[in-house]
């Protein structure tokens, strides 16, 4: 089954351009330890930590209170009108586009009609939009209802506002997988590169930080309780105790690598070289779970195999048992500590459908600059037999390609190779 | 423009409903037929603050659809919904036991997600919207699932026992062409064989109601609810708000053909664009929509005269129907006068995200079938509305070749193209 799915020809996808892999040719980052790429990147291989207790309201009546809170965000940025229509979120995810188009050095609105559309992945929606809209609804009654709340919360709403803010008239829309959505969309737009649209913005930017997300989101079973940032999110330690949610994430520039060399880009970060997703099965049917299934598919996909991958950026789900079934997948595919693993996810919190494609911003820019962030706040030890966790602060190393791997609740498993330039 | 080589061919090759009226396939396609409504005065909860006051509601008694205690109790409306649709489906297509688990992934479509349960259970933790800081000692534990709307794709690929790509796809109104030519397209990939693909809405529930009424989306004709929604009618004044949902089985072609299935339509082609315009507004001239239209064909390899059938957006609110039409003198140029349009959301109202997919569902059994359904409701035409849109009573023809639309917040606009199986070369 594998073999069926490994390099495939050019003429096998039914595709007008075949298995061809898009270029990133320019990013956009939103994070608790900075906005803007390079703030970010700086950030974060200094190995700070965004995490702390929550300040956009009193998180005292929960079972959680800590979070990766974005508090430098100055919304007088976006124009005005956007404002009343916006939930947080969206004013993020519309900072990142513009700054990913930026960096790419386009315009879409200089393109032909219908070349550049817009995939991201959402979770929840505008869910601080929305509670302010039920408050009204239920205090006040249905006539105060804000006229945007219909699409001001909705799962594509990111989508929406991007496209009409810079003309992208391609295809476009959301995919929803929990925390697995934010390389299910790369993959989509991957996909509609491949049909002929010869630029794509995607990835994810999200948050639900109010009491109505919060108190949501503390019923996935999966936050900590801790109050202690330092002590919070320890993935693949054995003092993990869950993880801590937070907000941002990233948005990707890709393009037909004939396209972005045609217009002679500034720059290309990498390649999507490969990808693949799974679902798991039922809890107790006794097959095996489907992340490395997702790995292995996505080296297939990227025409390479383990020996070839140089990073793993590690879903780190920060819970006991999700963590240990990481290890194994890693260690049966790599061998164990058969390759450096991260998770400077330590540093943000999961950033639900942000976090995964900020960690391929974070991937891009580690073979760029051809080193690997660090995991913070864990020491690596107790799982040192199995993993080569990178702790301690960044680790320069000779990086060609590295993988990304999320898990989204409830089973779903997505796996990324990016290629850097040679 | 490019067109699919066709490597791979994907075609339907089951269906499961749950639609205003009667649960199941058969009952829809009959009402529909008909050309009967299933629009009425709200029911489900007092609707007498608000400005429109009519829906399309199902009659859906979960526990009678077989759903456990557990699934009544914790699994919102549209989670429910999306399974017995989805079952259905499978039965239908006779696939269970004969894909391999690898090979086979869920696609869920929603615009609305767990909007029910979430509007219910807020007010319950707010005590009615007194409290901003939400009281946890009255959350439920539910509130994860109804947080995340791929909770429901979870509950359907343990249902499929699919263990290769799932997720949910969401582009508002257009989500259920979205998530059918999203599942389509990892079949074409060769990421999986079998895709349990459908869309489901259940949100009929106040916030909703409010959110449509701050905007005059829907139709304020509660006086008239069974002939409320009037699609490319003169007297039309704005939508119905509809629940429901469709899935489907799509299948690889020759997977298909191996285990001796039917199948009931040819996933043809099929396009998206966006109007990068207004959140909610339309661009008369339906310049995007057409485009979406004529790109679909091309994927086709049809030509615009080949259409047997366009099932429209039909949505009744007056921007849309003028906007439709427009698209399609564009795309489908003289044949756009002469091809049958209907509108089945006369019937059964608008479903948001789900109603592409019922719509969808229409447009393969108007192929299996040779009937158009009608657009009901149509008494007093717009002029300005000027092509056929099969009023009132449905029409015998032979269909092998469907255009199906639609047209959302977002300003997304899609198009799908089915084919009666092994008509194209």
């Amino acid at each position: 089954m594998t073999a069926e799915l490994g390099r495939t020809p050019e003429t096998g996808t039914g595709r007008p351009g075949g298995s061809l892999r898009p270029v990133v040719t320019g990013l956009g980052v939103v994070t608790p330890i900075g906005l803007g790429t390079e703030r970010y990147w700086a950030a974060t291989l200094r190995g700070d930590s965004g995490i702390g207790r929550i300040t956009r309201f009193d998180p005292s009546g929960y079972t959680s209170s800590l979070a990766g809170e974005i508090t430098d965000f100055d919304p007088a940025r976006l124009p005005n009108r956007l404002l009343p229509q916006t939930d947080l979120m969206t004013r993020l995810a519309l900072a990142a586009a513009q700054e990913a188009l930026d960096d790419a050095g386009t315009d879409p609105r200089t393109m032909p009609d219908f070349a550049a559309g817009v995939v991201t992945a959402a979770s929840a929606g505008g869910f601080d939009f929305g509670q302010r809209e039920l408050e009204a609804l239920w205090s006040k009654g249905g006539a105060h209802v804000s006229a945007y709340q219909s699409f001001a919360w909705f799962y594509p709403v990111n989508s929406g506002q991007i496209s009409i803010r810079h003309g992208m008239r391609g295809p476009s829309g959301a995919l929803v997988a929990e925390q697995a959505g934010g390389l299910d969309a790369v993959a989509k737009a991957r996909r509609h590169i491949r049909d002929g649209t010869p630029l794509m913005l995607t990835g994810g930017v999200d948050g639900s930080l109010c009491p109505w997300g919060w108190l949501c989101m503390t019923r996935s079973g999966g936050l900590t309780t801790r109050t202690d940032p330092r002590r919070a999110y320890l993935p693949f330690s054995p003092d993990a105790s869950g993880y801590v949610p937070g907000e941002g994430g990233a948005l990707l520039v890709l393009e037909d690598p004939r396209a972005a060399a045609e217009r002679a880009a500034p720059r290309i970060y990498g390649q999507i070289a490969g990808c693949a997703s799974t679902f798991d099965p039922r809890p107790g049917s006794g097959r095996e779970p489907g992340l490395r299934r997702a790995l292995r598919l996505a080296l297939d996909d990227a025409g390479i195999g383990p020996a070839d991958v140089d990073v793993v950026f590690a879903d780190a789900m920060g819970i006991p048992a999700l963590d240990a079934a990481e290890t194994q997948a890693l260690a049966a595919e790599f061998g164990p500590c058969g390759v450096p693993v991260t998770a400077p996810k330590t540093m943000t919190g999961r950033l639900l459908a942000g976090g995964a494609s900020l960690d391929l911003a974070a991937a891009l820019l580690s073979l760029r600059d051809q080193v690997i962030p660090p995991t913070v706040h864990v020491d690596g030890g107790d799982a040192r037999d199995a993993l080569d966790l990178v702790v301690g602060g960044p680790r320069p190393a000779r990086l060609r390609h590295a993988l990304v791997l999320a898990r989204g609740r409830g089973g779903f498993n997505s796996a990324m190779v990016v290629r850097g330039r040679d | 423009m490019s067109k699919f080589h066709d490597a791979r061919r994907v075609v339907i090759t089951g269906i499961g409903v749950v639609a205003p009226g009667d649960v199941g396939t058969k009952p829809f396609w009959e009402m529909l037929t008909a050309g009967r409504t299933a629009t009425r005065l709200i029911s489900s909860f007092d609707a007498s603050p608000f400005r429109s006051r009519v829906a399309a509601e199902c009659d859906f008694d979960p526990a009678a659809e077989g759903l456990s205690q557990r699934q009544v109790r914790a699994w919102d409306r549209t989670t429910q919904f999306a399974y017995v649709a989805a079952k259905e489906a499978l039965a239908d297509s006779g696939v269970t036991g004969e894909a391999d688990p690898l090979r086979t992934g869920v696609m869920a479509g929603t615009a609305c997600g767990m909007t029910r349960s979430l509007d219910r259970e807020y007010a319950v933790v707010s005590d009615e919207g007194r409290l901003w800081q939400v009281d946890d000692a009255h959350g439920v534990p539910y509130l994860y699932d109804y947080f995340v709307p791929s909770s429901m794709a979870a509950e359907i690929a343990w249902l499929a026992k699919a263990e290769g790509p799932a997720g949910v796809v969401s582009a508002g109104c257009t989500s259920g062409i979205d998530v059918l030519t999203h599942a389509a397209d990892l079949v074409r990939d060769g990421a999986a064989d079998v895709m349990v693909a459908g869309a489901s809405d259940a949100a009929i529930s106040p916030i909703t109601v409010a959110c449509f009424d701050a905007i005059k989306a829907t139709t304020p004709r509660n006086d008239e609810p069974e002939t409320a929604s009037r699609p490319f009618d003169r007297t039309r004044d704005g939508f119905v708000l509809g629940e429901g949902a469709a899935f489907f089985v799509l299948e690889e072609y020759a997977h298909a053909r191996r285990r001796g299935a039917r199948a009931y339509a040819e996933v043809a082609g099929y396009a998206g664009r966006c109007n990068a315009y207004s959140m909610t507004g339309l661009r008369p001239d339906g310049r995007e929509l057409a485009e979406a239209v004529s790109r679909a064909l091309d994927t086709a390899r049809l030509d615009p005269s080949e259409v047997d059938y366009v099932n429209a957006h039909g949505s009744a609110t007056k921007q849309n129907d003028l906007h439709e039409t427009a698209a399609f003198k564009r795309s489908l140029g003289p044949h756009a006068y002469s091809v049958p349009i209907s509108s089945v959301k006369s019937m059964i109202g608008h479903s948001l995200g789900a109603i592409c997919a019922l719509e969808v569902a229409a447009s393969a059994l108007a192929i299996e079938h040779g009937v158009i359904p009608p657009t009901a409701n149509l008494r007093q035409p717009d002029p300005d509305c000027d092509l056929d849109y099969v009023p009132l009573v449905a029409r015998e023809a032979a269909v092998s070749t469907v255009v199906s639309v639609a047209s959302g917040f977002g300003g997304f606009q899609s198009a799908v193209v089915l084919t009666e199986p092994g008509r194209r070369q």
